[in-house]
């Protein structure tokens, strides 16, 4: 440890605090959901179920429909497209590695509604020539993960030798695409992971853009749902900021073992 | 492309070298290019079959450059590379049947040991049992055999390098490849490797091009030995020729650790600091450049022939000391000489030379003044 860290009482206050105020609207929320009367129930949760109810949630359950859609389509992006151009960038073009980092970081600086702006005619084309498919999406989707993605993977690239491991398998007989696949990719795999899981997030929680091109996904579905009924669009965030918290639980673990193999 | 035979092989490899087993690497007038640095200044280099032949030279030379364009990792700008007597500048790596261990540690991390070293025969389609009995085959050649099912990370740096000379033999190639493979090892494991690759590379008779910067190595193992400086050879030689009779300044400098001193030829004997030594080769009389081995040179009382100098520094080795004297005309001269003769640095000395044939080439003119080797 070194002299910076804080000692144990320190950081147990710390905790506490930021616990404290970070468990407070989830534990509010939870207990709004599962208010009835006076009293609390489950009496919203199994509504959920409830057929009678089922025209109002649809728009949640469409979105949610769209929103996984997207998430395995973006992810795709990034494992099939993103990826790759970095292996290219790191063994081929690696006086290119600044410039694109640049160029990849840049989405996190614009504001999702800025880049809307720019999107909304370019979805207009797309609309035209690949149809207004819920997964068209994705393309803009693409762009706004491309910082997470890359962080993660630039991570993994950088933890092993690509070159040598590359040349390694060249010079015992292995084409390129067995190299990518057989070689890189597994020692990749953490980041690839990591980086897909990022992705899957990020998508289940963007709103700005989904909404202004007029797409249904879970979040605009929330937002229709809440209109009509409170309670869902609480019950639905609750489950979705679950999710998300799994998400980063599996990327936590994902990430652990690649440390662990280390060479000493 | 699957050879019937199986490592390890016997003592017989000798002879199956001696019959063409082995392949002829060659390189004819290779040239390269990095935009407009120039790093290999046509280099022509013709390896036998079964062959060890050792690029050595400083870092920056060319000789890795070389060994890449040969394995196919790097292109030639002009010129080309011949296997076997097939020009091979256009095939990729992964085609021409080669085996080569990095500097790096290049195992894979995510394979055990033995899929390491299976990796090759698998992708020459042979089957998973008999890849995985090759490579046991293999990895017991280099003595592995108990460690095929760790990984990388749980080995040492030197059990790593032999699994990769492992991984690269086990395949048959028809060239083995070594790019600095010892660099990275500490000083005791580096030397039981070196010798044990050559053991290994003449057991089974495979023709073998080695890069390093350390004279030492490529002196104990290599049939022939390619010096290079600034992207040339500048001379190729048993490791016997280039230690008696180095052919310029800079390959005394590198591999024998010669001095060049001036001196006169007349009637068949070299006169250097008044002393009368007798030619190893006859030449026309004249002005000449002497090479001085360090093993040939002593400390003599201040009466004695010799020369004047002063003590520029000296190394302590374990059973002898190697100490580099300024002469008193100016030339900086190596010595090998027992441990118990303690010298200093600042220290006056007289120094001769004992009298065995030494090696001379004719004094050019212009350079006279950098003679120091």
């Amino acid at each position: 440890m070194n002299g910076l860290a804080p000692r144990p009482l320190t950081r147990w206050i710390i905790g506490i605090v930021v616990g404290f105020l970070f468990a407070l609207p989830l534990v509010s929320t939870l207990l709004f959901t599962l208010k009835d009367g006076d009293g609390y129930s489950l009496v919203h949760w199994t509504s959920l179920f409830d057929p009678a109810k089922a025209a109002v949630f649809a728009p949640i359950w469409v979105g949610l429909g769209n929103s996984l859609i997207l998430a395995v389509v973006t992810v795709a992006i990034v494992l099939f497209l993103l990826a790759p151009t970095m292996l290219l960038i790191a063994l081929r073009f690696p006086s290119f590695r600044r410039p694109f980092e640049f160029l990849v970081l840049l989405p996190i600086t614009i504001p999702a509604i800025v880049l809307v702006v720019g999107l909304a005619p370019i979805y207009q084309q797309i609309g035209r020539t690949l149809g207004t498919g819920a997964w068209t999406l994705a393309f803009a989707y693409g762009i706004t993960v491309l910082p997470f993605a890359y962080r993660s993977i630039q991570a993994s690239i950088d933890a092993i030798d690509v070159r040598t491991l590359s040349e390694a398998a060249r010079s015992l007989g292995a084409d390129w695409f067995t190299v990518v696949t057989r070689v890189l990719a597994p020692n990749l795999r953490p980041g690839l992971l990591a980086a897909s899981l990022i992705s899957v997030a990020v998508v289940l929680g963007e709103f700005t853009i989904a909404s202004i091109l007029n797409r249904q996904v879970l979040q605009t579905g929330l937002v229709v749902v809440n209109k009509i009924d409170a309670y869902a669009s609480a019950m639905f965030t609750l489950m979705a900021l679950a999710f998300a918290f799994l998400l980063l639980l599996i990327i936590g673990r994902a990430g652990r073992p690649s440390a662990g193999k280390k060479n000493s | 492309m699957t050879n019937p035979r199986s490592l390890p092989r016997t003592a017989d490899n000798l002879l199956l070298a001696a019959v063409g087993d082995g392949t002829r690497a060659e390189f004819r007038g290779v040239v390269k290019d990095y935009g407009t640095n120039r790093v290999l200044h046509g280099v022509d280099l013709d390896v036998a079959p079964g062959e060890f032949v050792s690029l050595l030279g400083p870092s920056g030379c060319g000789k890795t450059t070389a060994l890449r364009v040969l394995a196919g990792l790097e292109q030639a700008t002009e010129g080309s590379v011949y296997l076997g007597g097939r020009d091979v500048s256009r095939v990729p790596t992964n085609k021409r049947d080669i085996g080569m261990v990095f500097q790096s540690y290049s195992l894979f991390p995510h394979l055990r040991v033995i899929d390491n070293t299976a990796f090759g025969l698998r992708r020459r389609g042979v089957r998973p049992a008999e890849a995985h009995k090759r490579a046991g085959d293999a990895l017991d050649l280099v003595g592995l055999g108990h460690l095929a099912d760790r990984y990388a990370h749980q080995l040492s740096g030197g059990q790593q390098q032999r699994v990769a000379l492992a991984r690269a033999l086990v395949t048959e190639p028809r060239v083995l490849l070594l790019d600095e493979p010892l660099s990275a090892l500490d000083a005791k494991v580096r030397v039981q490797l070196r010798d044990e690759i050559r053991r290994i590379q003449l057991r089974l008779g495979i023709t073998t091009v080695f890069v390093t910067h350390d004279q030492e190595e490529a002196l104990a193992v290599s049939d022939r030995i390619a010096v290079m400086s600034a992207g040339r050879i500048e001379q190729i030689g048993t490791p016997e020729d280039l230690y008696l009779r180095p052919a310029t300044p800079e390959v005394a400098a590198f591999v024998g650790l010669s001095s060049l001193v001036p001196g006169v030829v007349s009637h068949g004997v070299a006169t250097v600091w008044g002393q009368a030594l007798p030619l190893q080769s006859p030449l026309r009389d004249g002005a000449v450049e002497v090479f001085l081995r360090p093993e040939n040179l002593r400390f003599v009382g201040p009466g004695d022939p010799g020369i004047g100098a002063v003590v520029h520094e000296s190394t302590f080795l374990g059973s002898f000391r190697r100490t580099v004297v300024r002469t008193d005309d100016g030339h900086l001269v190596r010595l090998q000489h027992a441990a118990s003769d303690h010298v200093e640095f600042g220290d006056a000395v007289r120094i001769a030379i004992t009298p065995s044939p030494v090696a001379v080439r004719p004094r050019p003119t212009s350079t006279q003044d950098d003679a120091e080797a």
